[in-house]
């Protein structure tokens, strides 16, 4: 076994026997399973393809606690600022990987559905959705970190829709980071299961309050019923001390509509892997990320889109912001399965260049087993167009209000993509705010 | 005598590696108008931009100075708040900018900088009605991105559109009448034409004489080679129309100065 894992393996068994008096069985053996596949897969290295850009090093030579159950204190006005602007049907809020039940409120949702803890779900008699759904969309055999994250699998959220039921606003959780005496390590885990000619949003947002270095390590999984839509919105908006990763795994029904939005932020290492499977004729999805590195931070975002069926189409659309040193990932891979004829995907990734040190690696990745499939890509990366910097200084707009404005612009194109109106203004402001202001 | 509004002053300018004005000398008083002819990479358009302050030339020699101050110390967006304007040639498509947006922040700079209160939206939107009818601009083009997919006649007439709302005190126009239709033509010469006014002046670059039947100068001035080798009244255009450019460059330049 590869010393590096060492300390994570024995958390992980330290936790797994801490809790196995009170958990069920079924679950004993899913975190033990985790654990395994964790063992076996051990942490990528950059001679990984998928990791070549990107050193997990930071990870797995850190020492992060998991973090333990008591809750750090925190009052209403710490967590004020990252509060939804809008009408919101549920807000389930989570501490450092711990559900706060004080802080949540799911009093608004219609009858039938179910938003709550999953440490709750995972213990309740009734729940047996859950135990027939979890880790079968994210398996642990594959992601060494979706193995991990399962082998400490305890809390996040579990969201269930029953068919037929339109959820009009978005549901929203929240993990919130607070620093402690040490550095601390969440493998929050989200399940969400919709059903037939079900509608719902459901907003992850990753915050911190202050400055702080931790490791999140989070597995999103959704399987959506027939004919259902879904808005999925992960919302990186961590320390930028901190390291992220987090896998969303998607299977879409025959003819359901996945909408995936990634907004990145934060972090000092931030890792989005987006897995989605279209796995019933007629499903649609819908993939818009938009990223900001500046620092002397990586962002790194693959995604996945697999045409498994026929009469699938995918539109995918990944625009980055990079600044200073820092440096970006992206790959794009599309399967189209070999009797998944009537494909029609597009690809898209735009990377803005805001220094000659900023650096991208970005590469589509297609992979066709049918005929009559309709398949394009197209990557395009640049620096600012100083003609356009001109023309609005030439109106009188300042140097560094023009090239505010154009990189508002640039990110407006995946921005005006999202339907949450609160949620793209408070994306905007961030980015106005954060901005370098290019080079000068 | 105060100094003319605005005065070009042995002006030599490089760019792309070679000398494209080699010393030009122009004045313009308030509420005239001066045309610069000239042929194909006679340095005009070059002209017109530098005196908008692009980045892209190095002034090797000579000043200008504008209101008795010297322009070229000024950053673009200072001289467009003192009254600066140029009428782009080839007008920048800016995706995901909306033209309402980027007109009023440049709008309520320039109000800013002279001590003036800036608009609000309903002011704005009030002036820029107005300002429509004078260029026949639809209300649709304030809410696209600024020029894009806009046609050619639609990205000149929207930089006639901007001077109307921008009220400069000097107005550049470079080359606003190439690849215009008749029709297009006589809209933008409309706009050009109602802003006239004695408090303002004009210079129009333009390759074509016929700019000048609907925009009647008080000067033009022939430009080869990076130098103003004639200067005359509005006659000197017909002249040019008859006889051509090369009728010009044939001849050796008239007076130059010492």
């Amino acid at each position: 076994m590869p010393v590096v894992l060492d300390s994570y393996v024995a958390e992980a068994e330290r936790f797994g026997s801490s809790r196995r008096p009170a958990d069920p069985e079924w679950l004993t053996r899913v975190r033990g399973d985790g654990l395994a596949w964790f063992q076996t897969l051990g942490f990528p290295t950059t001679h990984d393809e998928d990791w070549r850009f990107t050193s997990i090093a930071p990870i797995a030579d850190g020492h992060f606690a998991l973090a333990n159950g008591s809750v750090p204190s925190l009052v209403r006005e710490d967590l004020a600022p990252f509060e939804w602007h809008g009408e919101v049907a549920a807000t389930l809020v989570f501490i450092n990987g711990r559900f706060v039940a004080g802080a949540s409120d799911v009093g608004r949702l219609p009858d039938g559905v179910r938003v709550e803890s999953l440490a709750h779900a995972l213990t309740a008699s009734d729940r047996e959705v859950v135990r027939a759904r979890l880790t079968h969309v994210a398996t642990a055999d594959r992601h060494a970190f979706t193995a991990l994250n399962t082998a400490f699998l305890s809390d996040g959220a579990s969201i269930h829709i029953p068919d037929s039921t339109i959820v009009a606003a978005p549901i929203h959780l929240l993990f919130a980071s607070v620093a402690g005496d040490r550095p601390v390590m969440t493998h929050p885990r989200v399940l969400i299961v919709t059903g037939a000619n079900s509608q719902a949003a459901v907003v992850e947002s990753y915050v911190a309050s202050g400055p702080a270095s931790y490791f999140t390590n989070t597995v999103t999984e959704l399987s959506t019923g027939e004919n259902a839509t879904v808005h999925h919105y992960k919302i990186q908006r961590e320390s930028l001390d901190s390291l992220h990763i987090g896998a969303l795994y998607v299977r879409a029904a025959r003819d359901a509509r996945v909408f995936c939005h990634s907004i990145s932020l934060g972090g000092a290492l931030a890792r989005h892997d987006t897995n989605v499977v279209l796995d019933g004729e007629g499903g649609a999805c819908t993939l818009n990320g938009l990223y900001l590195a500046d620092g002397a931070r990586l962002v790194d975002n693959h995604t996945t889109i697999d045409h498994a069926k026929p009469h699938c189409g995918s539109r995918e659309v990944y625009k980055g912001i990079i600044g200073d040193h820092a440096r970006a990932v992206f790959n794009g891979r599309i399967i189209v399965r070999p009797d998944a004829q009537q494909t029609d995907a597009k690809q898209t990734n735009k990377a803005l260049l805001l220094s000659e040190d900023a650096q991208i690696n970005t590469k589509p990745q297609l992979e066709i087993f049918a005929n009559d499939v309709k398949c394009t890509h197209g990557a395009a990366v640049g620096q600012m167009d100083e003609e356009a910097v001109f023309y609005l200084r030439a109106r009188g707009l300042s140097e560094p209000q023009a090239r505010h404005l154009l990189i508002r612009a640039f990110a407006g194109e995946v921005l005006n993509r999202m339907p949450l109106e609160p949620l793209r203004a408070r994306i905007d402001d961030e980015v106005a705010r954060r901005l370098p202001g290019g080079r000068s | 005598m105060a100094d003319p509004l605005l005065v070009v002053d042995h002006l030599r300018v490089r760019g792309g590696g070679r000398e494209i004005l080699r010393g030009i000398d122009l004045s313009i008083d308030v509420g005239e108008v001066h045309a610069i002819m000239g042929p194909n990479g006679s340095g005009k358009s070059t002209l017109a931009r530098v005196l908008a302050g692009h980045p892209d030339y190095e002034v090797i020699a000579g000043e200008v100075r504008y209101k008795g101050r010297d322009l070229l110390a000024m950053d673009p967006e200072t001289r467009a708040r003192e009254g600066i304007f140029m009428a782009f040639q080839y007008p920048v498509e800016i995706p995901g900018v909306n033209n309402a947006y980027f007109l009023k922040a440049g709008l309520n700079a320039v109000r800013k900088h002279r001590g003036q209160e800036e608009v609000d939206a309903m002011e704005f939107m009030a002036l820029v009605r107005e300002r429509m009818t004078w260029l026949d601009v639809d209300e649709s083009l304030m809410n696209r991105a600024v020029n894009e997919g806009f046609s050619g006649g639609e990205k000149k007439r929207n930089e006639i559109f901007q001077m109307a709302v921008l009220e400069p005190t000097v107005a550049i126009l470079d080359e606003t009448d190439s690849g215009l239709d008749i029709d297009a033509l006589k809209v933008v010469a409309r706009g050009v034409n109602a802003m006239r006014s004695p408090d303002r002046a004009m210079l129009l670059v333009t390759h074509y004489q016929r700019l000048l039947n609907y925009i009647v100068p008080d000067v033009v001035h022939v430009l080869t080679d990076g130098r103003i080798v004639r200067s005359g009244g509005k006659e000197l255009a017909f002249e040019l129309e008859d006889k051509g450019y090369g009728w010009i460059e044939a001849e050796p330049a008239g007076t130059p100065r010492s």
